[in-house]
């Protein structure tokens, strides 16, 4: 990504190419000798996980397009001749239905480590922005892709969601019709939501190059969060992290697998195996598992407007981050009030999952109504003011000498400051 | 020359093309990005399934039709006499939404029974029309049921009267009547 190279190539045909356009050499500085922070531990995998989903996604959903028809009346019975007429057929649709649970999995486990260690803290604000915006383009493509197989769940799913729009002054009902393209949800909305959930995912490559670039410019954080210092805190991409991702990525895939073959449909909604009937509305509506949290605090408001408000601040908060969070320390390693503020908001927003799988009535709501104020108390109160209150640990004075001081029996000369760091840095 | 240092506040001939061209080139992206907005509200196809005619002659007092328009369900129901006591009995000023949200009257008029059961043309108080769509967030509200003998809308817990106006639940509004007119004594004209 930068301008000219400075490695020289010995090939006369790299040399060529890289003096023209220096791919190669950007490929090498930034996939093979990229310093990496030595210390990383699993939970920095998941950004080599999440860009193998996107690409599981956009290969099995390129083939699936190729026996799909996005029209009201074959679009159910287009999706059941994928999974018992075509070659295979029953495969792609269970890894791409899947793969859009497992890519939540992930991105969700992204987001939660990089709230634990930090990560969205100068100078890596942007990075995290972007990050929030991969978010948002992933729930829409998702959204419109549980609509396409054109079952009672799409149907009601995406009646709802778009009915969100209508709570808007003045304009809602002529924006909700112009999402439409008619007066309910019918054929017009089926063919543009089509389009766009074959669009959305190529944005999203494109999102996510800018990610990787936001992310190689300070580069990586890292459990300690104290910024490399030297030589002596990285180690090269290659074939350090090569490996480790490519580890991680293989136990990721275990569980994805067990999923596609032995409970292809745990995740899914039986009512979405009846075809779309638009004067039928089904007893329950839930929304696929990972927008539960959300769909909870849509719910836990009274008022509508209210409602829909809350429930995209939910996202929004996570934009002002970087600033609502006053503290100086990255990493919950040395916090010891934010840690366990972390692990409440864990479980609260756990806790809103199954509230949002819960019918909206008696003691459902009110404990929705709690956790959902927890949630915004979280990052609108507490964290602001924790950054003032809170006594944080010592930090190590480099990467290199709090990995000496946890693995550091042959450490030698740094054997006495890693000694004299290890109470600090101990759990 | 001279007069360069003099007059650098005076607009200048250049200034009025920068503006004038920047102003015409917003209102040509303006003008080409509208097409491509104004493609996806309903189309021509769909504005001419706005208005429909159903037989009403078979519906008992008691029972209720379903009908399609515009994709959405119309509840057509012969009310009553109980039904139409219960609402008249029920205070306007006492409803969460005091307005009558009929189309065939003005915007401003109070959800009296009387306003809600109201067509164009002759009123016939024992037909109610209302748009069977829960004003939440779009589900099919369900008939004869709820805790007012009206509607009840299974998604989110919405209780609607027999005048079909919001009694209970998050739903904001009354149900919609929509634009309709008695053609004879057993069509109904609904658009």
């Amino acid at each position: 990504m930068s301008g000219h190279s400075t490695i020289h190539y010995k090939n006369p045909v790299v040399r060529w190419i890289d003096t023209r356009l220096p791919i190669i050499s950007t490929m090498q500085s930034n996939a093979v000798d990229y310093p990496t922070p030595k210390n990383l531990n699993y939970f920095w995998t998941f950004g080599g996980i999440l860009t193998l989903f996107l690409g599981i996604q956009i290969i099995t959903g390129i083939v699936l397009a190729m026996h799909y028809t996005a029209q009201v009346d074959m679009a159910f019975n287009s999706v059941e001749q994928i999974m018992r007429d075509v070659n295979y057929g029953w495969l792609l649709r269970y890894m791409h239905a899947n793969g859009a649970s497992f890519f939540f999995i992930a991105v969700y486990i992204h987001i939660f480590r990089g709230l634990y260690y930090g990560s969205y803290k100068a100078p890596r604000e942007l990075l995290w922005m972007i990050g929030v915006v991969i978010l948002l383009i992933m729930m829409a493509t998702a959204f419109m892709g549980y609509v396409l197989p054109w079952g009672q769940m799409s149907f009601w799913g995406a009646t709802v969601i778009t009915n969100l729009f209508s709570a808007i002054p003045l304009v809602g009902t002529p924006i909700v019709e112009w999402l439409w393209g008619g007066f309910a949800v019918g054929n017009p909305t089926l063919n543009r939501f089509y389009a766009l959930h074959y669009l959305l995912p190529f944005v999203l490559a494109a999102v996510v190059f800018l990610h990787i670039w936001a992310l190689h410019v300070p580069g990586n954080n890292n459990p300690t969060g104290v910024e490399v210092k030297s030589d002596k805190d990285t180690v090269p991409f290659h074939p350090y992290y090569t490996v480790k991702d490519f580890f991680a990525i293989i136990v990721f895939l275990v569980f994805y697998a067990a999923f596609v073959f032995y409970m292809p449909n745990y995740l899914g909604h039986t009512d979405n195996y009846i075809p779309a009937n638009p004067l039928v509305t089904p007893a329950h509506i839930v929304p696929e598992w990972y927008f539960l949290p959300f769909y909870a605090i849509l719910r836990a408001i009274p008022d509508k407007l209210g409602g829909v408000i809350a429930m995209f601040g939910a996202i929004a908060v996570l934009f002002i981050l970087p600033w609502l969070d006053t503290s100086r320390v990255k990493s919950a390693a040395f916090r010891p009030l934010y840690r366990q503020f972390f692990w409440i908001l864990v479980i609260v927003c756990i806790g809103l999952g199954y509230l949002g799988a819960k019918p909206p009535e008696g003691g459902y709501v009110i404990a929705s109504r709690i956790l959902t104020a927890y949630y915004f108390l979280h990052f609108l109160v507490i964290l602001p003011l924790l950054g003032i209150f809170e006594r944080t640990k010592p930090l190590p004075a480099s990467i290199s000498e709090s990995v000496l001081a946890k693995h550091g029996h042959g450490g030698g000369a740094s054997a006495a400051a890693a000694a004299a760091s290890a109470p600090e840095s101990r759990g | 020359m001279a007069h360069a240092h003099t007059d650098t506040q005076e607009p200048t001939r250049r200034d009025f093309l920068y503006i004038a061209t920047g102003a015409v080139t917003a209102v040509g992206a303006v003008a080409v990005a509208w097409p491509f907005i104004d493609q996806m509200n309903p189309d021509a196809s769909v504005q001419a399934l706005a208005s429909i005619e159903v037989d009403i002659s078979s519906i008992e007092v008691g029972q209720s039709l379903t009908v399609m328009w515009r994709g959405k369900p119309v509840f057509i129901r012969h009310r009553t006499e109980q039904e139409i006591e219960e609402a008249e009995a029920f205070p306007v000023e006492d409803l969460p939404d005091p307005l009558a949200r009929n189309a065939n009257l003005p915007a401003e008029d109070t959800a009296t029974d009387a306003n809600r059961a109201h067509g164009r043309g002759e009123s016939r108080p024992e037909w109610l029309l209302m748009v069977g769509v829960c004003t939440h967030l779009g589900c099919v509200p369900l008939g004869e049921q709820g805790d007012y003998d009206g509607w009840f809308c299974p998604c989110h817990g919405s209780h609607y009267d027999s005048a079909g106006r919001i009694r209970k639940g998050p739903a904001p509004r009354n149900l919609d009547v929509p634009v309709y007119e008695f053609v004879s004594d057993t069509l109904v004209r609904v658009g």
